[in-house]
């Protein structure tokens, strides 16, 4: 359960990292391509994959305490 | 996150700005001029206030759509509840749980009125069922005890009436039976006052005892005397009225006989003068006729006679029978009186026929007395003409119709003159009767009259004399049936009497003798019994010794014999417990087999030799069956490695000790982490006696463990490390695991080797 943890930070840490590169990568190419070299597409994308990397890694975090409720009908 | 977000905003815009100044001068050459620097900043300054304002105002807005909302701004943002309330008023109340409060309250209030309605119509119901059955129990044990008291008082009165009635034996003056029941009864009844002593209202039966004795004899002889007297009485009476019976009612039937002859005489002589007075016949027949008449005539009287004698020999015997039957009555035994009735009626019926005949006679005889008046008349006036003729003819001779032709005619002028003369004579004295035909009809008919009353009141006399006579034997009759339904209804009643007696007599003796019997056998009993238990005390002492000596050698015997057996299982025990020893030392070495992070070997084999070597003991089986599972098949870690381990779990917890399950955001574990690197707490610090709730931080706890650790105690430590919430606990919960697994496995082991410690020692003889 201890591994558990530092495992949870590597896969958080890796995945955030990949987002990151990714969107970073994707601004600039949408930056380079239709923004004629803005900077907001870049600081965007690396924002976006930044912030996929952080949601993903909060909610990896929170899985065991999240209650995965569903509906019963009544009979 | 909205303050993250706005700080993050307001970074971004400022950044913004500041970046995109030098290019937005550009634009804004064209539309704006005159921007300063100072602007720049008002406008930043202002375009914050706006953000700020259009944050607050937005959050206002909707707080009042979503009153959730508004609660967790409230809950979170401290003076936002005054602000909201300013802005928006106080929060609508929650208008659904006072109503269903409203609601159970209604209910149980009708619940209680219907109870307290049921209880009070229960409590009524129990009352009129308490008071029903109360008030039905009394008037049924009055009404027994009213019985019982009138029955009482009937018994006492029948018990009196009795004792009194036996001093008097019941009088005599009529059937010889009923008097001899009477009688009967009377012995009877000495017969219980004497036995009957019981009775408290019998008047000192005792003294009267010998008195009443003697005159019950005299008077039973008194008795058989009369009733032979009376009988003898009776018998002659019979006998006497029998014969006057007879012999009157022979005289009866002769006078009736002879009176009918005279009748019939008195008829045919009547007949016959009637016949001579009518019938014109010849003289020779007329001779024989009048011969006939003279000799009827003399039976006629001859009859009469004999009738006369006869009716007065019936007269005497009628009389004779009259005075037996009154000298019978005067006699007054009830015994003849129907003999006596019988007789009169006889006597009655008797005089009637004979009154019937003598009347039937005496009108003949009348019938006949004019039929002879008038043939004597005839006769006479006969006589008279002879007379005459003769005297006017002295030569003729009686036989005158013979003498026609011998006669002259003068003698016959003569004749036929004196005729013309009688002729007119008669006719004058005819004549001279017409005239007097009233008259003497009158004085005939007043004859009659005379004669016909006098035979009336004759007849009358006698008719009223018989239906007097009648009447008097119908009532005598009466009289007597009468008498005779009384004395059956009395000796009915004195038979139910004697009935009731009887059963009264009959009650009472059994009672005695039920008592009597109860006494002698409580005697017989209880003298039974002395005897009995004399003997069973005797023979019991027999026995007692006897088995006594038995028992002490039986008990030495038995003594040896289970010393022996005990010997015997001792040592076998003694074996078993070493068995079972040396199987949970070899357990309890198989723990030490861990190594540093290895665990031991699967306590399997150990587990089992214990198990065989235990086979009685429930509570060694139970214990080797509380083993937990993976002890045995994966064996528990041992304390060093469990200690090793936590040294390296205690920085982790330490690193998530802010994570729970509301605060699990990675800011929070940033958070955590700085903590963890800001926070220093001792290594090891001693646990106190009782946690507070300080205690409860989770660095406190694991310094506490820690120490516990290190001293050895890791139940201790695990209760420690049981204590933290929250990530920090999902961290520690395998160490928490094992940890456990091996408190369990080491609880049981001891308490296995203690038990078999126990049992070894229990088996050690004493020397």
């Amino acid at each position: 359960m201890a591994d558990e943890h530092g495992r949870k930070w590597d896969r958080c840490l890796a995945d955030t990292a990949v987002k990151t590169v990714t969107g970073l990568g994707v601004g600039i190419m949408f930056s380079v391509l239709f923004f004629k070299r803005r900077t907001w597409p870049v600081s965007l994308g690396s924002g976006l994959g930044l912030g996929m990397g952080y949601a993903n890694c909060q909610h990896d975090f929170r899985s065991p305490y999240l209650i995965h409720g569903r509906v019963v009908k009544d009979q | 996150m909205l303050r993250a977000c706005l700080r993050g905003a307001n970074a971004t815009a400022r950044n913004n700005f500041g970046k995109t100044r030098l290019t937005n001068l550009q634009h804004c050459r064209h539309y704006t001029a005159g921007e300063t620097s100072g602007g720049g900043a008002a406008k930043v300054v202002a375009a914050g206030l706006v953000t700020v304002g259009g944050g607050i105002g937005g959050t206002i807005l909707y707080a009042k759509w979503d009153n959730k909302f508004r609660a967790a701004v409230e809950n979170n943002v401290p003076y936002s509840d005054w602000l909201l309330g300013l802005a928006l008023g106080p929060p609508s109340p929650k208008s659904g749980l006072p109503i269903k409060k409203q609601e159970l309250a209604q209910p149980p209030s009708m619940m209680d009125k219907q109870t307290n309605v049921s209880k009070a119509k229960s409590e009524k119901k129990v009352k009129e069922a308490a008071e029903s059955p109360a008030s039905e129990m009394s008037p049924v044990p009055i009404q027994p005890a009213q019985s019982i008291e009138e029955a009482s008082a009937e018994a006492t009165h029948i018990i009196s009436a009795i004792s009194e009635v036996t001093s008097v034996p019941a009088p005599c003056d009529t059937e010889g039976a009923a008097v001899k029941e009477e009688y009967k009864d009377c012995h009877e009844h000495q017969d219980t006052s004497v036995t009957a002593a019981v009775h408290p209202d019998t008047e000192s039966p005792t003294a009267t005892e010998p008195l009443k004795e003697r005159p019950v004899e005299e008077v039973a002889a008194i008795l058989a005397q009369q009733d032979q007297e009376e009988q003898d009485i009776a018998t002659s009476v019979s006998a006497s009225l029998e014969e006057s019976l007879t012999s009157s009612a022979k005289a009866t039937l002769q006078a009736i006989g002879a009176q009918e002859a005279a009748l019939q005489a008195i008829t045919r002589h009547t007949l016959k003068l009637k016949e001579a007075m009518e019938a014109e016949v010849p003289p020779q027949e007329k001779s024989a006729q009048w011969k006939d008449l003279e000799a009827a005539l003399a039976d006629r009287t001859g009859a009469v006679n004999d009738a006369e004698t006869a009716l007065s020999k019936a007269n005497e015997a009628l009389d004779s029978l009259k005075s037996v039957i009154d000298k019978s009555k005067g006699l007054k035994v009830s015994a003849v009186r129907p003999l006596v009735l019988a007789a009169e009626e006889n006597l009655h019926n008797m005089v009637v026929d004979l009154d019937k005949v003598v009347t039937k006679v005496h009108s003949a005889e009348s019938e006949a007395k004019i039929v002879s008046q008038y043939s004597e008349l005839v006769n006479e006036a006969k006589q008279q003409f002879q007379r005459e003729v003769s005297s006017l003819t002295p030569e003729i001779q009686a036989n005158w119709k013979g003498l026609t032709g011998k006669l002259s005619s003068d003698d016959l002028n003569a004749l036929i003159a004196h005729a013309h003369r009688r002729i007119d004579q008669l006719n004058r004295e005819l004549a001279e009767q017409r005239v007097r035909e009233q008259i003497h009809i009158d004085a005939a008919l007043e004859q009659q009259k005379l004669e016909d009353q006098k035979a009336l009141e004759k007849a009358v006399s006698t008719a009223l004399q018989h239906i007097k006579e009648e009447a008097r034997l119908e009532q005598e009759r009466k009289l007597s049936e009468l008498r005779e339904v009384m004395e059956a209804e009395m000796r009915t009643q004195l038979r139910r009497q004697a009935a009731a007696h009887t059963d009264h007599v009959r009650d009472v003796l059994k009672v005695q003798e039920q008592e009597l019997r109860v006494d002698a056998e409580q005697v017989l009993s209880s003298k039974m019994l002395e005897q009995e238990t004399r003997y069973r005390q005797l023979s019991q002492e027999q026995l007692d010794n006897f088995t006594l000596d038995m028992n002490t050698a039986y008990a030495r015997l038995k003594g040896m014999e289970e010393a022996i057996d005990s010997h015997v299982v001792a040592e076998e025990e003694a074996r078993k417990a070493h068995q079972l020893w040396l199987s949970v030392e070899a357990l309890n070495y198989t723990l030490k087999t861990a190594n540093a992070d290895i665990p031991t070997v699967p306590l399997e084999g150990a587990a089992q030799a214990v198990r065989d070597s235990c086979h009685d003991s429930d509570f060694a089986l139970a214990l080797s069956s509380a083993l937990p599972e993976e002890s045995l098949h994966r064996g528990v870690y041992s304390e060093a490695s469990l200690r090793a381990r936590f040294n390296s779990l205690r920085s982790l917890a330490r690193r998530v000790a802010l994570i729970d399950e509301s605060h699990n955001s990675l800011y929070q574990y940033f958070l955590s982490y700085l903590q963890a690197a800001l926070l220093f707490e001792e290594k090891q610090e001693a646990p106190p006696a009782q946690l507070c709730s300080e205690d409860l931080d989770p660095f406190k706890l694991l310094s506490y463990a820690s120490y516990c650790l290190e001293h050895g105690d890791l139940e201790l430590a695990a209760k420690l490390v049981n204590q933290l919430r929250g990530e920090a606990r999902r961290v520690v919960e395998d160490w928490l695991t094992e940890a456990r697994l091996t408190l369990e496995t080491r609880q049981v082991v001891s308490l296995l080797s203690a038990y078999a410690n126990a049992v070894g020692l229990g088996t050690t003889q004493a020397p």
